[in-house]
């Protein structure tokens, strides 16, 4: 065993209780260190955060607290007072829940203890959870969602007064997202039920660890001193490689196809294979090819969170008894489940994160003391790079994980109402007990107030709806909900997951006619905005098969088999990882210092070195714009990388800005890496005789207006506000299986923004959906950031053709095209053809 | 949306509005507005369809406090195309209101914009499934069907006789694409014999006009949909549409 472990500060040493340590000794092991220091610093009264890599023992060590004070406690006698549950575990899986339980039960079994342990999932059936509040388990184990409908119930005061422990699981995950903001929420509260209760956060590595110490514990005007920290490092190195190749790397392309008979060969000298890639086309797409190859029929699965559940449901359990010799998955395997025997994890496209990377290939030899075994395998030559610098990430192990951010104004709505139905608040205590959760830490008692007007009566200028308020105020100054109808609908529509419109492929038969059957096998769901592209006869491939589309029916998406080999290619944005900050910060180092490419590949260093001499490598703050004509265009590049996302909206504003300046854009193109925008009129030259001036067009003000008037118009705004409709509680979710079929009887959310955006601009809903935008779909911060950064450093190379740099992207101009929002120019061209018709009915 | 920025502008040329699309149905002359409305020149009668209005009320009675904007925005675009043709009659073909209650808990000053319009016109309300008991408290009169000037108007498509039939009730819309773009409007959908109206109301939504609920109501061959535009009626034919 390879550990190094913190030193246990001072002298507390802690006790296991005599069935602990008979346990420990009839298995042949000694408690860990780390696993002693927890115990003694929580026994002391100290809220704890343990960071340690798989396979540490991080799951006994978190309970171990909570399991030796049940001991000390005894067994409740029959007859006595109502006792409430003693340690509440909360995950963001409910797999993991399942998985706890499993290796929990083994330890309390085999010792003897009277301890009881439940879950408490979505899945759990009615009557159980009757039981469940009327004679609570010891130990629950559950979801933030759970938590957060425990807590809006009545009972909930009785049902959590006892409670000692809160373990947190996977707590680096769950805090950056909306979720993580409701359970900080909900932490809140259950303090205030328990005051004594103390937190235990158990994490992968972070960049930050603070940001949870001090998530774990009250903020607020008098914070709480931060969680203790018991960091466990090391474990044995990973061995991690990128796969060397004899053929060409591509210039461009996220698939990495050129490789996979070298990823099957690797597939044949391992046990098990775990195949990670980055979106679920990859996934599907590699899937595919490595079946028309696999010659020795080895099993190899495949595992995407668009699958049907069966699916999903078959492939884990063939894993966990080790019947596959390898699984293609997207990053819905990625947490911290036990999966069988896996000895090697191949990463196909580059980790776009630091940390991802790591988390990733922990899956590979679930035990610390033995070597992870990885291969990386960059689809294009920016990749290489990419991967080059995760790799020295994870040596040096830095990491890039997001900070833990502001909490959601949606998701607080969300969580005054569930106050609401537990019991009437007192305003002022509310908002005591909402600040001292750090998300909301600097939350104003203004916008506090505009939310819990929101909840009450959608917080308008015009106040028409006082008298179907959700809320009302009472005489003594609290609020109550209106009537039980408000708290049945907000448990309805709790949580933070909205998924997109998802309609279910099912498999159905043609027959010779070319009339389409019923019936035929459910593969999975798709976006509803993927099929809103396709025409009846394209071809897609999903659920590892090439499938023809043949249309909609009710809400359901009809597909064939369409016995083709090339499938037009379906684009899911959403599984998409923005490169992270981190990553991208060493990309340029590697790019302005020689000394770090000596790792690269001899091909990818060829490029570099020919770049060199025909345009420049940037320095590491330097923003490099290339301009250069190719065909009838005029092309300019700028190598920001900062990221898909954070491009994209750069290319939208820029070309706003450049079609002022009379550049005549046509089109651009966004990578994680660059940006390339092309138009009629000769960029280089204007920029050359000081018609356009490149410190104006990337000054930091295209923020201001030219955001604003853009955001009027984007999709993805009205996307964002969406969520921020449905969590905010303004309208109920969807509920598959529930929606009327038929004719249109909900309303849709598009209508909303645009009349509320035309009458209310100001309205907190759309304030929150800004907010959203900003860390986002548009990522406008880390726009923001690179602007300011390049101020005074951009350096213009004007070309008379394309640069080797250039290439990659310049590659992908037709194959993507930009997300544009709907123009009457469509309609005109297609009115024309009409009119060229001569319609005459 | 469009039409919430551009109801104001008005632009007569030679009697007809710029933008607007002339078409015949049953022989009867028909304008398809691009705000939504249909005007017939020969009867001097203006249609709108579908204008669900108190649509965010009658929502924030079960719960969700959608925007209480939704009825002076429909209203004010109302306004507009009443000005731009000066109808002697306005038809309004059912689903007026979005519930029963809805005409009956009206605001007062929407009520008024509502009695200011209708003066000086005769106004007929046509019954719709979502307000089948007529109005409360509004100029007009109140009925299920409507006879007049060669055509029929009702709130909901016969399955029996389509010959010059005016109807809403299904909300058509249509989508075009050209060059991976695609792009969704209501649309007043005819193939010459019987005319549906798109949805006037700005919250409304619309359902494609290939959806199985309009199937059996046209001729394909001679079906157009006159998609709504920003300053125009774009005409396109059933086959040229995207599914």
């Amino acid at each position: 065993m390879d550990l190094v472990e913190t030193k246990p500060s001072g002298s507390q040493a802690a006790t296991l209780p005599r069935p602990f340590l008979n346990w420990f000794a009839e298995k042949g092991w000694q408690p860990r260190a780390h696993q002693l220091e927890l115990l003694a610093r929580a026994q002391a009264g100290e809220n704890m955060l343990l960071i340690a890599p798989t396979g540490a023992g991080k799951t006994l060590a978190g309970f171990l607290p909570s399991l030796t004070d049940l001991v000390a406690c005894g067994k409740i006698p029959p007859g006595s007072a109502f006792t409430g549950i003693h340690t509440l575990y909360i995950s963001p899986l409910k797999a993991l829940t399942v998985d706890i339980e499993r290796n929990l039960m083994k330890p309390v079994n085999e010792m003897g203890l009277a301890v009881t342990v439940e879950n408490r999932t979505g899945d759990t059936p009615q009557a159980k959870r009757q039981r469940q509040k009327l004679n609570p388990p010891d130990i629950l184990l559950t979801t933030p969602e759970q938590v957060a409908l425990l807590l809006a119930n009545k009972e909930a005061a009785r049902f959590f007064k006892d409670l000692k422990y809160v373990v947190l699981d996977e707590l680096h995950s769950l805090v950056t997202s909306k979720r993580g903001h409701l359970l900080s929420l909900g932490l809140a509260r259950l303090r205030k039920h328990a005051p004594n209760m103390q937190t235990i956060g158990l994490s992968a590595t972070v960049a930050d660890p603070m940001d949870l110490q001090r998530w774990l514990v009250p903020q607020g005007e008098t914070p709480a001193p931060p969680a203790g920290l018991v960091h466990v490092t090391g474990g044995a190195a990973p061995d991690i490689s990128i796969l060397g190749t004899d053929t060409r790397i591509p210039w461009s392309g996220h698939v990495s196809t050129y490789a996979i008979p070298e990823v099957y060969e690797e597939i044949r000298r391992h046990k098990t294979t775990l195949i990670f890639v980055n979106t679920r086309f990859q996934a599907e797409l590699l899937f595919q090819t490595l079946w028309t190859i696999n010659e020795d029929n080895l099993p190899i699965a495949l595992h995407h969170g668009s699958l049907d559940a069966s699916q999903r449901r078959k492939v884990e359990a063939a894993m966990a008894d080790n019947k596959l010799r390898a699984v293609v998955a997207t990053s819905t395997l990625d947490m911290g489940i036990d999966w069988g025997d896996i000895d090697l994890v191949v990463h196909v496209g580059a980790p776009k994160g630091a940390s991802r990377l790591a988390q990733r290939i922990g899956r590979a030899n679930h035990r610390m003391d033995e070597p992870s075994k990885a291969i990386l395998v960059p689809a294009n030559r920016f990749e290489v790079m990419e991967c080059q610098a995760a790799l020295d990430a994870n040596y040096l192990g830095a990491q890039d994980t997001p900070p833990v951010g502001e909490g959601a104004l949606d998701v607080l709505a969300q969580h005054v109402l569930g106050m609401a139905c537990a019991e009437p608040f007192d305003p002022v205590a509310l908002y005591d007990e909402i600040t001292s959760a750090s998300p909301y830490a600097t939350l104003s008692w203004e916008m506090f107030e505009r939310i819990v007007d929101f909840v009450a009566t959608g917080g308008y200028a015009l106040r028409s709806y006082e008298r179907y308020a959700k809320i009302r105020k009472m005489e003594d100054g609290r609020w109550r909900v209106s009537n039980p109808q408000i708290a049945q609908q907000y448990r309805m529509n709790l949580g933070t997951i909205v998924e997109a419109a998802e309609l279910n492929v099912r498999l159905v038969k043609r027959n010779a006619k070319g009339t389409i059957g019923r019936g035929g096998m459910t593969l999975g769901k798709v976006e509803e905005y993927f099929l809103e592209q396709l025409v009846q006869g394209d071809t897609f491939l999903f659920a590892g098969k090439v499938l023809r589309f043949e249309g909609i029916r009710e809400n359901e998406c009809l597909v064939s088999n369409a016995f083709s080999l090339d499938p037009k290619i379906p684009a899911y944005a959403g599984g998409k990882f923005p490169l992270t900050t981190y990553l991208a910060d060493q990309v340029r180092a590697m790019l302005a210092e020689p000394e770090r490419r000596t790792a690269l590949p001899d091909q990818v260093r060829d490029w570099l070195s020919i770049q060199l001499e025909r345009s420049m490598l940037p320095r590491q703050d330097e923003l490099l714009i290339e301009t250069f004509p190719r065909g009838k265009r005029f092309f300019m590049i700028a190598y920001c990388f900062e990221g898909r996302l954070a491009h994209q909206t750069l290319g939208m504003l820029l070309t706003r800005r450049l079609e002022r300046a009379g550049a005549r854009p046509l089109g651009f193109v966004a990578t994680d890496y660059s940006l390339a925008i092309w138009g009629l009129n000769d960029m280089g030259a204007m920029i050359a005789d000081g018609s356009l001036s490149l410190s104006d067009l990337f000054d930091e003000d295209m923020l201001g207006d030219d955001l604003e008037a853009w955001l009027d118009e984007s999709y993805m705004l009205k996307r964002t506000f969406r969520n921020c409709a449905v969590i905010s509680g303004l309208i109920e979710r969807r509920h598959p299986g529930k929606e009327k079929t038929g004719r249109q009887v909900t309303v849709s959310t598009d209508l909303i923004y645009d009349v509320l955006r035309s009458h209310e601009p100001d309205h907190v809903l759309l304030e929150a959906t800004r907010r959203d935008a900003a860390t986002g779909l548009l990522d406008i911060g880390r726009l923001g950031d690179m602007l300011g950064r390049i101020k005074g450093h951009i350096t213009h190379r004007n070309l008379d053709r394309v640069s080797p740099l250039a290439v990659p992207i310049m590659l992908e101009i037709g194959k993507e095209s930009v997300p544009g929002e709907a123009h009457d120019a469509v309609l005109q061209e297609a009115a024309d053809e009409l009119i060229a018709e001569a319609m005459a009915p | 949306m469009h039409r919430l920025g551009l109801a104001a502008r008005t632009v007569l040329t030679n009697g007809l509005a710029a933008g607007t699309e002339e078409i015949l149905v049953h022989g009867v002359a028909a304008v398809c507005d691009p705000l939504g409305g249909l005007y017939l020149p020969e009867t001097g009668m203006l249609v709108v369809s579908d204008l669900h209005l108190e649509k965010g009320a009658a929502f924030a009675r079960r719960g969700m406090m959608l925007p209480p904007y939704d009825t002076i925005a429909t209203l004010n675009i109302l306004a507009a195309v009443i000005a731009r043709y000066d109808p002697k009659v306005v038809v309004s073909l059912g689903d007026n209101f979005h519930d029963r209650r809805g005409s009956e808990h009206l605001p007062t000053d929407l009520r008024k914009m509502i009695t200011d319009m209708a003066r000086g016109r005769d106004w007929i309300w046509i019954n719709g499934n979502h307000d089948p008991d007529g109005t409360t408290d509004l100029p007009g009169l109140s009925s299920d069907e409507l006879v007049y000037g060669g055509l029929v108007f009702r709130h909901e498509p016969s399955l029996i006789s389509a010959k010059g039939e005016i109807a809403g009730h299904l909300h058509p819309a249509a989508t075009v694409r050209r060059r991976e773009k695609s792009v969704r409007r209501p649309c007043f959908a005819s193939d010459g014999h019987r005319l549906l109206m798109p949805a006037f109301g700005v919250l409304a939504g619309g359902l494609d006009l290939r959806h199985k609920a309009m199937q059996g109501l046209f001729r394909k061959e001679t079906l157009v949909a006159h998609l709504l535009g920003r300053d125009r009626i774009y005409s396109v034919r059933y086959g040229s549409l995207m599914g």
